[in-house]
């Protein structure tokens, strides 16, 4: 059994995420919604079979009720995010934010997805490409010791990085920095994105660095960081450990390498696949509790 | 060359540049008897921050002495004439830095992006004019792209709002030629009441000769720094410049014997090692490589026992950018592991 979802937003993460809900057990893409008519995304939406509609959110709402539409995934931009959830939340529709908007709680799946359960959120946020791809591993080695400081470089391919996520570049480092506190648990975070534009273009690369309080222990954390680095495996499985953990004094650094599966743009956007294969994860967590009758959104007015 | 009677704003980077070369150590009150020295001098224009720029403080790029605003609170009070002027790198700072920065009483504001990506500078640019400060577009490695791709870069931050667009050698990899196709490319593509400018790295040791190709391509504003203290071999020796210029018929409005004080007299005593050509400067130079990863290069070569020109090399065929300091450290364990693994193969 399938739960109904719609996509806002038809640039490369909304579209990478299309590619990728197609093939779930759990959601069943119904809507794509665009504000370009001309949009390689809502090409490939239509030729999917989907519904399509270039006038955004307002393009969509009249016919969440008839197909029964129960999750959207907004992969917009953080300026136009909370209009569109407003409107959604009002059609009882559980809104995924793939945008630094971050009006909702945080999911970091391999973190804390099993803590939403249950909570009868209505908007959770994504954090960004580059949270997805370092918290798991700040909260890996806060899980054994307490962090007083962590920073996280991402360096994503230009190619990669659409209009949205360059309007955005500020949300992207204060979004990242808050999860790595809140999620990541440090107790302070900080986070820089660099854009690369060499060609061939680069495989997202991420860099993790952590200051223990006390002296790391070597063992626990390198064993803690190779079991995290499994589990986000599971949904990315081009998430590979290019060097580290490496310890100096306190500080604990991770050198990470993203590789995606192809499937909108080639296998150097990594930052896309582990955003949106977060996001699906995330989507099909709640449409379980949809289906099992333990999740259920009132429209607000009708 | 003749670029006689010629009016040209030098703008020092010894503070902010120079934090490079110093770790990002200068001292609160090294940084008010320079700056105060330089506008005494006439330097109209001061660079003040983080050597990357503001919210630089980081493990990836190095924690300062003191916190930008502590320096810039520290620093402008104390100036008659001259202006400060704070550096960000959208990446690294936000909007939320620029306010700060503009409440401590900063004049004029950089927005550095990577020759290729001016179009994160938008938010930034726009604010920064907003604010009626000076705001200046700043195209970090310009050498590795074509003057026709540099302008339309330009373009796109002059739309923000910028009044001022900088080619900026951060690799010191151009040579005159490549200097006066980018300034000229700058100065006729864009308005003609925005200015332009230059800045370089002494890497080749074509500071001077790159700077005076620029004023004579057209720009307005050249980046130096009192003795050269900035990142790689440095930048454009400021003092050297400035005797030159005068010996030009070029008005700078600057002491030629003042500043060589100041850089003699207070800016080289500073110094933690000569900022001179040295080898892995040169290979900066000559591969087009970030003059800031040098320090950063030595360091990680010496814990690991590699040679830093070897990983300086490896960063430039990887074609690594502005702020990728973190490639440093990883360049080095990939190294290590050939090497281990080359010396168990049979």
């Amino acid at each position: 059994m399938k739960v109904n979802a719609a996509l806002v937003g038809s640039g490369n993460i909304g579209t990478d995420l299309m590619m990728k809900a197609l093939r779930s057990d759990r959601i069943n893409p119904v809507w794509v919604a665009g504000i370009d008519p001309d949009s390689e995304g809502l090409a490939k939406a239509k030729a999917s079979g989907l519904k399509t509609t270039h006038e955004g959110v307002d393009g969509l709402i009249d016919h969440l009720k008839n197909d029964h539409v129960k999750i959207a995934f907004d992969a917009t931009s953080a300026y136009v995010h909370p209009d569109n959830s407003r409107k959604l939340e009002a059609k009882g529709v559980l809104v995924i934010d793939l945008t630094p908007a971050a009006i909702g709680p945080y999911c970091v799946p391999p973190v804390n997805l099993q803590e939403h359960v249950g909570r009868q959120e209505s908007n959770v946020n994504m954090v960004s490409c580059g949270g997805q791809a370092t918290i798991p591993l700040v909260a890996a080695v806060s899980r054994v010791q307490p962090v007083k400081y962590a920073e996280i470089v991402a360096t994503v391919a230009s190619k990669s990085a659409g209009p949205g996520t360059r309007k955005n570049i500020d949300e992207f480092t204060r979004t990242t920095a808050n999860g790595i506190e809140r999620v990541g648990g440090a107790k302070q975070g900080k986070a820089i994105i660099i854009l690369n534009p060499a060609e061939p273009p680069m495989i997202m690369r991420d860099t993790i660095h952590c200051l223990t309080e006390d002296a790391p222990d070597e063992d626990a954390i390198t064993k803690s960081v190779n079991d995290m680095i499994a589990e986000v495996q599971k949904y990315v499985p081009g998430y590979r450990l290019k060097n580290g953990p490496v310890f100096d004094g306190s500080r604990v650094s991770i050198f990470m390498e993203v590789k995606g599966l192809g499937d909108y743009l080639p296998e150097y956007a990594g930052n896309l696949d582990i955003m949106t294969a977060a996001a699906l994860r995330a989507g099909e967590m709640f449409a379980k509790e949809i289906i099992d009758g333990a999740l259920s959104l009132e429209a607000v007015s009708v | 060359m003749d670029l006689t009677g010629k009016k040209v704003r030098l703008h020092d980077m010894c503070l902010r540049d120079g934090m490079h070369a110093k770790r990002h150590q200068i001292s609160i009150e090294q940084m008010i008897s320079v700056a105060s020295a330089l506008d005494d001098a006439g330097i109209h224009l001061i660079e003040v921050t983080h050597g990357d720029g503001l919210g630089g403080a980081s493990i990836n790029y190095g924690f300062p002495a003191s916190s930008d605003e502590d320096y810039l609170k520290a620093v402008v009070p104390e100036m008659k004439n001259a202006k400060i002027s704070a550096l960000l790198l959208p990446g690294i700072g936000t909007v939320d830095h620029l306010n700060m920065a503009r409440d401590c009483g900063v004049h004029t504001i950089r927005v550095a992006t990577h020759c290729t990506e001016a179009d994160v500078s938008g938010q930034h640019i726009n604010l920064a004019r907003k604010l009626g400060l000076d705001t200046v577009g700043f195209l970090m490695m310009a050498h590795m792209v074509e003057p026709r791709q540099l302008l339309e870069q330009a373009r796109l931050m002059e739309s923000y709002g910028a009044n001022c667009i900088y080619c900026t050698d951060s690799a010191g990899y151009m040579l005159p030629d490549d200097v006066t196709a980018r300034i000229g490319a700058l100065r006729g593509g864009l308005n003609e009441d925005t200015e332009i400018g230059f800045h370089g790295h002494h890497n080749l040791a074509m500071g001077i000769a790159n700077s005076l190709a620029a004023i004579e391509a057209g720009a307005d504003r050249i980046d130096g720094s009192a003795a050269g203290l900035g990142a790689g071999a440095g930048n454009t020796p400021l003092e050297v410049f400035n005797a030159v210029l005068d010996r030009m018929g070029v008005e700078t409005g600057v002491d030629v014997f003042k500043l060589m004080n100041v850089a003699e007299d207070l800016v080289v005593p500073m110094m933690d090692q000569l900022i001179r050509v040295d080898r892995d400067s040169l290979i900066m130079g000559y591969a087009g490589v970030y003059s800031s990863f040098l320090l950063h290069a030595k360091r990680v070569g010496e814990k690991y026992h590699i040679p830093s020109g070897d990983i300086l090399v490896e960063l430039g065929k990887m074609k690594t950018i502005g702020g990728q300091e973190d490639m440093i450290e990883d360049v080095a364990l990939n190294m290590v592991k050939e090497r281990q693994e080359s010396r168990v193969a049979p």
